[in-house]
């Protein structure tokens, strides 16, 4: 009797692990299951995607769909690909991060180690800049651009993202450092260390991991931005989103879903690299710009 | 000697400027940040607000003429349209992306032997680019060419799923992918937060007896508030300022079937000539976001500073 109840006890046990492995699993093929068709749908030839199975790997494997949004598929009225948008990316992007990052480390280190009366408002302040709607800059901002001259321009993109990185950055920084024990700042100040020394020597050296942070979340933020690079770089310094957006909403000729997939791919390529091999900092990231604390 | 008295003197003052100077650093080297924050976020709000004030169409034209532009925008047609997707969008989004995240985190929370190969995959969309996803998905739910074509290869022939290019169903394609792309991101919050549960509390209740269901609906998911509230404040933050996807994903269309706010505002500063309506809604988007951050702000600062 009791090892009948405890067999069945085993039983519904085994068949809820069953079933809850199933449910993970099938829902890990839905997630993978667009970058999967994006992946096989860049190595067919046009006739295959037109006549073949969408799941199905490419019968005819071939990198022409990627050569060709690389340095061939048109975009408005050029036909060079997206390699020169992939670039401008590239020029936007090193120094919007290093900026925006090294900002963020100073003004973290003022708020926490050398505070002020009404530092906690200065944060906050700062802090809500990170979460308006950008609607509400665009007008001023593509004014401001054009009377400096850097409108459309890579120059200005950099400048727009350090602007609206800096709350993110800084809150990054500050929380980290809001637990670097002040004792160490102390016994340097005591030996004459300085503002940029104590900085330099001491906070720095142990600021690794959130270096990494933050720059992993400005590196995805601004390599994915669309709305920033639409409104002030539309031309010939447009950012890599801008060019696929027009590459695969162009109305005129024959649709090349292949291509469109392959340049997809390329502009996913180094977000989802960075993902693969620090993952972990991703998150820890995107935590920490949801839940401060 | 008077020559030396006087460098003395200069050197004392200067001593004492340099002394000042470094206990001014801390607030000099904050001081450009500040000031960029003050003017290009605080400023730039001021200037839409004004713009929305005035008689702009192409160009700012700063001419008051008071609340003529809110005025047009809530005559817009179009600005109901927004506002009806955006709720049909924002409460789906939200809740599903609440009940998915949820979801996967209790049952990855389950001692699985594969969650560090499962829990990157829910996760990887978020590092995509909204156009990325939007241009994956254009073509997935392609009528003809993508999952509709697949069904109908499998055998099922009168399988039809044409959402992309249906006006009415449009707008769930936009929540379809918007939760692809998000409910990895609310997994990860929700995980972090019942890892963060007390385990003694757990057992407890287990030695009383407590079944698993009973467990999570009386213990351990009203511990999770605090994630509950970061989800939803994230997301609805995103719900609003939602722009990319739409873009790539619809265009707004088919026709304005999948107009929002922040397409909207776009369409009407810099295609349709009437940059003050397009400044007014962005004023009434901002206000929205407002209303959902700056308690949540608030109430984060207070409480990290009643801690200290």
């Amino acid at each position: 009797m009791a090892v009948s109840v405890q067999a069945t006890q085993i039983g519904t046990a085994r068949f809820w692990r069953v079933l809850i492995y199933t449910t993970l699993i099938v829902f890990a093929v839905m997630y993978l299951l667009p970058l999967w068709v994006m992946v096989v749908t860049s190595f067919k030839t046009l006739d295959e995607v037109h006549e073949g199975h969408m799941l199905a790997l490419p019968e005819h494997f071939t990198t022409e769909a990627w050569l060709s949004a690389w340095g061939t598929a048109c975009i408005g009225l050029t036909c060079e690909g997206i390699s020169g948008y992939f670039w401008n990316s590239i020029k936007m992007v090193v120094p919007a991060v290093a900026i925006s990052t090294l900002a963020g480390a100073l003004n973290g280190y003022v708020l926490t180690k050398w505070r002020f009366p009404g530092h906690k408002w200065i944060f906050g302040l700062m802090l809500f800049g990170c979460f308006i709607p950008f609607q509400v800059v665009l007008v001023p901002m593509a004014q401001m651009l054009g009377r400096l001259g850097i409108a459309n321009s890579t120059t200005g993109l950099v400048f727009v993202h350090v602007v609206y990185g800096l709350g993110f950055t800084t809150l990054f920084f500050r929380n980290y450092y809001e637990a670097f024990p002040n004792e160490l700042i102390r016994a340097a100040m005591m030996d004459g260390a300085g503002f940029f020394r104590i900085f330099w020597r001491i906070l720095l050296p142990s600021s690794g991991p959130i270096i990494v942070v933050t720059v992993i979340f400005q590196f995805t933020n601004i390599w994915n931005d669309f709305l920033f690079g639409a409104s002030f770089a539309a031309g010939e310094s447009a950012p890599m989103t801008i060019a696929l957006n027009n590459l695969v909403s162009s109305s005129t000729g024959v649709k090349e879903y292949n291509v469109h997939m392959a340049a997809a791919m390329i502009a996913a390529l180094p977000t989802l690299l960075v993902y693969v091999v620090a993952g972990r900092y991703f998150v820890r990231g995107l935590m920490a710009g949801a839940v401060k604390g | 000697m008077t020559a030396t008295t006087t460098l003395t003197a200069s050197g004392r003052r200067s001593d004492r400027a340099i002394g000042w100077l470094q206990g001014q650093l801390p607030k000099l080297v904050l001081s450009p940040s500040l000031a960029i924050i003050f003017v290009f976020v605080y400023g730039f709000i001021l200037w839409t607000i004004v713009l929305s004030f005035s008689k702009s169409k192409m160009l700012p034209l700063y001419q008051f003429a008071g609340l003529d532009a809110y005025d047009r925008l809530w005559s817009q047609p179009n600005w109901y349209v927004a506002l009806e997707n955006l709720a049909i969008y924002g409460i789906l989004y939200i809740g599903l992306c609440i009940v998915l995240g949820l979801l996967l985190a209790i049952l990855l929370d389950q001692r699985i032997r594969i969650e560090g190969v499962l829990r990157p995959i829910y996760l990887y969309p978020m590092a995509l680019s909204f156009i990325v996803t939007g241009t994956a998905w254009k073509w997935f739910l392609n009528p003809g060419l993508g999952i509709e074509k697949v069904m109908h290869d499998w055998g099922w022939a009168s399988f039809t799923f044409a959402w992309l290019i249906n006006p009415d169903r449009a707008i769930y394609t936009i929540v379809i992918a918007a939760i692809w792309q998000s409910s990895g991101f609310v997994m990860a919050m929700f995980l972090a937060g019942l890892r963060g549960i007390d385990q003694e509390l757990i057992r407890a209740a287990q030695i009383d007896g407590a079944s698993a269901f009973n467990l999570y609906r009386r213990i351990i998911i009203p511990q999770l508030r605090p994630a509950f509230l970061s989800a939803f404040i994230v997301l609805a933050h995103m719900a609003i300022k939602s722009y990319d996807l739409v873009i790539a994903l619809t265009g707004g269309g088919p026709g304005n079937a999948t107009e929002l706010p922040a397409t909207f505002m776009y369409s009407y500063t810099f295609t349709r000539n009437q940059m003050a309506v397009g400044a007014a809604s962005a004023v009434i988007m901002l206000m929205t976001i407002m209303a959902i951050i700056v308690p949540y702000l608030y109430s984060e600062l207070r409480e990290s500073g009643r801690g200290r």
